[in-house]
């Protein structure tokens, strides 16, 4: 199942599979015993001719044990993976950091529109520019998106970032990567809004440094 | 107490003899069971139909769906049979609604919980017998407008099964017109009548017990179902206030959820999922009743641990009331709120593994006959395992950064809900078929049917798992317009062929239902060996349930290979050994 994952190409993709894959290793562990010992039952426990079967009503402690140790060892490993994700879920979610590129995307149907703050890193100047549905970042740099939305609720997702988040109307949503390597990538909108829901998609383009300064010059000449 | 409530119930009633009385307006129990069981097929017959079509459409976009050729180019709806994305957003919609409130309540809670408390607590029929035939007949008018709605015009909902405004708040945002209107509406009756029966569901069990049945002699069956009846009072509120706003806003202009009027469109999220995961449990807990019931009579051996499972499913009953937002990690929740929601989230696995242990405790060392209920029950307790698992993956804030919205939650919930709606609901009705109707289904083709259902869920839902794992954003009418699903539309394709398959074996079970009904081997009381009431009385049980005065209860259920004894098992009625 872990081969399926799309290449991760940010900083903290790698983070999030890594939880992915802690949670996998364990409950698929779980996952095969139990059904394993389900088979063994239906098999070695079939009904034979003047067997009976073990009265065992699970009302002693002794026999209770069988169960709770299990749980306990469930539990463990519950907590196990909240406190491991909850790391995970801090840096990609909630410690966000600072950056020198920040966009603002505004999504409505059917389409997300980036607006760029122009080279006075203002937004709501003059030299602001709205891109349609194309979003031009470079790479190796903490890229820091904030999230507004016109009409209804959508969802920013690029799953090489490993990166989702919803896009609520009336609300501004911060959100943040770093590109690891250079290329196109999708960007579907993940939640449901309306007719125009499929196919509704843009384009990050992660450019090296270089190719990113020509891009902004060109965007912006005499900046 | 339970001893004058019971002769005051032994008060006979005279068995109604008018066509109306007996078969349309009934308030006899078991006739209205089995009322709730024929809305509930048709329901899952037409959830089953929908699924078809839109899986048609993943597989092969834009084609005409085999079947629906016929229809003419200038119609409306679905032109050609071509299903276009407001149809496919509709198909999804109603789906959703129609497997979860019109399939899995009505079949699982209400035709089970109407059939078995009484028989099983020993009582002539319900609490209140009338309201029971109100609750059936409001649910009858809720499905009528929830079919009406697909032929108004604007069609029917298209906003999603969970409804999330501003896209379904205003008309503008769907196109759809009364099709939402209609839908808000039938939810509220649905409520309604659920609120109905869940009073029933309550009131029998508590006061109408036989003399000896004490509530820790219950059969878990009604355990469970008194437990999801109280999640479902309980957090219904919240949801039932939603829709009422959700209506205002569509209609009256006001802006509950509208943030252009100062609303605020997570409100919603907030009142819909506070419902949401209690009834995940409304629905899953009858067919977990039906499993530990299944188990313990075919394994002939006492449920390992019947006390600790109540106080586990009380657990995650409680629990169940502090999850919501785990529907809503990436929704723009405050993120600190994250994770407080994922460890309540993952902490449910404590009770639901004790009580799957226990399961498999029980069939330790126990003498197993593999019946078509044991198959079904067996089946469902392993699928229910793989959607308990990968509910892990969901409940981790972190994981569903990635997964969410994606095929991999689709795939997660149809693995919980598709083995406790189908495979718990099928078992239960395998189970007592002979008890509603006084003859057994058929085993060879019971055996067909379960095969069938068993081997097509995997076929379906595994790959569901991956391509979501892929990345595969669900809700999407065609994902050959992305790139990155380019690759893994085989699958889609795969999926479905393996879903018309899946759909096809229901058919086995259809005919095998009805033919069952004349042809069936004769039941007799007691089919399967089971301990518990209502196999002390004739198939089909009488008006009145028991020809005679209600039998008392001397023992505990499940008293299998009690040491001592003759037979392999103690019923309750019996004396205690």
């Amino acid at each position: 199942m872990l081969s399926w994952l799309p290449r991760n190409v940010s900083t903290f993709g790698g983070d999030v599979d890594s939880i992915f894959t802690m949670i996998y290793y364990i409950v698929g562990i779980w996952f095969i015993a139990t059904q394993v010992f389900l088979l063994y039952c239906i098999i070695r426990f079939r009904r034979r001719d003047g067997q009976k079967s073990d009265y065992t009503p699970g009302n002693t402690m002794s026999q209770m044990m069988w169960i709770l140790i299990p749980c306990a060892l469930v539990l463990v490993l519950d907590l196990w993976i909240d406190f491991r994700g909850a790391d995970v879920w801090a840096k990609v979610k909630i410690n966000q950091p600072a950056s020198q590129v920040v966009v603002r995307l505004t999504a409505k149907q059917f389409n997300w529109i980036f607006t760029y703050p122009g080279p006075d890193g203002k937004f709501g100047t003059k030299d602001d520019k709205k891109f349609q549905n194309d979003m031009h970042v470079p790479v190796n740099k903490v890229v820091r998106i904030i999230l507004t939305g016109e009409d209804v609720i959508h969802s920013f997702f690029v799953p090489e970032m490993r990166l989702k988040q919803d896009v609520v109307p009336g609300r501004e949503i911060p959100a943040w990567f770093e590109a690891t390597q250079t290329g196109k990538y999708e960007i579907p909108c993940a939640e449901l809004c309306g007719t125009g829901h499929t196919g509704m998609k843009g384009f990050l383009y992660v450019h090296p440094e270089a190719e990113y300064k020509n891009w902004v010059a060109k965007n912006w000449p005499g900046s | 107490m339970s001893g004058t409530a019971a002769s005051m119930h032994d008060a006979h009633h005279e068995a109604p003899t008018s066509f109306v009385r007996k078969y349309v307006f009934s308030t006899d129990h078991k006739m209205i069971a089995k009322q709730y069981i024929f809305i509930a097929l048709f329901w899952a017959f037409v959830g089953g139909l929908l699924a078809y079509m839109f899986r048609w459409q993943l597989a092969w976009p834009e084609t005409p769906v085999w079947g629906f050729g016929w229809i003419s180019e200038d119609a409306d709806f679905m032109p050609t049979g071509r299903i276009g994305p407001e149809v496919y957003n509709a198909l999804i919609t109603m789906h959703g609604t129609i497997m979860v409130f019109f399939v899995a309540m009505p079949l699982l809670l209400a035709s089970m919980g109407n059939f078995l408390i009484p028989l099983m607590v020993g009582a002539r029929d319900m609490a209140f017998p009338r309201l029971n035939m109100l609750s059936v007949w409001v649910l009858a008018t809720a499905s009528l407008i929830l079919l009406a709605s697909f032929f108004v015009e604007g069609g029917a909902a298209a906003a999603g099964w969970t409804g999330y405004p501003p896209l379904s708040a205003k008309v503008d945002y769907t196109g759809v017109i009364w099709g939402i209107d209609l839908w808000l509406l039938a939810l509220a009756l649905e409520f309604a009548s659920f609120l109905m029966g869940g009073i029933n569901f309550l009131v029998t069990p508590f006061n109408m017990r036989t003399r000896g049945m004490s509530l820790f002699r219950m059969p878990l069956m009604i355990w469970m179902i008194v437990i999801a009846s109280v999640l479902f009072l309980l957090s219904v509120g919240p949801l039932i206030a939603g829709a009422v706003f959700l209506l205002l806003d569509r209609n009256l202009g006001t802006s509950f959820f509208l943030p252009e009027g100062g609303g605020d469109p997570l409100l919603w999220q907030h009142l819909f999922w506070f419902f949401g995961h209690p009834e995940v449990y409304v629905i899953f807990l009858p067919a977990l009743g039906v499993m530990l019931e299944v188990i313990s009579t075919f394994s002939r051996k006492t449920i390992y641990g019947y006390r600790p499972i109540i106080y586990a499913v009380l657990t995650a009953g409680v629990l169940s009331f502090v999850v919501w937002a785990h529907h809503q990690f990436i929704s723009g929740l405050d993120p600190r709120l994250a994770t407080p929601f994922s460890i309540t989230t993952i902490l449910i696995s404590v009770p639901f593994a004790f009580v799957v242990f226990s399961l498999l405790a029980t069939l330790w060392k126990s003498s197993i006959r593999l019946d078509t209920p044991m198959w079904f029950a067996i089946g469902g307790l392993s699928i229910f395992v793989f959607g308990g698992v990968t509910g892990i993956f969901n409940g981790s804030a972190t994981v569903d950064i990635f997964i969410h919205d994606t095929l991999f939650v689709v795939a997660h919930f149809h693995s919980t809900l598709f083995s406790a709606v189908f495979l718990g609901g099928f078992c239960a009705i395998y189970y007592w078929y002979p008890k509603m109707f006084g003859r057994v289904m058929d085993e060879f083709w019971g055996k067909v049917h379960f095969a069938g259902t068993y081997l097509g869920f995997l076929a379906v839902f595994v790959p569901m798992h991956l391509v979501g794992v892929g990345g595969m954003v669900r809700r999407v009418a065609d994902h050959t317009k992305y790139d990155l699903f380019i690759p893994l539309q085989p699958w889609n394709e795969w999926m479905t062929v393996a879903a018309i398959v899946l759909f096809l074996f229901q058919f086995v079970f259809a005919v095998n239902f009805i033919r069952s009904l004349y042809w069936g081997r004769e039941a007799g009381e007691n089919p399967w060996g089971g301990t518990t009431l209502e196999w002390t009385t004739p198939s089909p049980p009488p008006h009145g349930n028991w020809p005679g005065a209600i039998p008392e209860v001397h023992n505990a259920p499940y008293e299998y290979g009690v040491p001592g004894i003759d037979g392999e098992w103690v019923s309750q009625d019996q004396p205690a050994p």
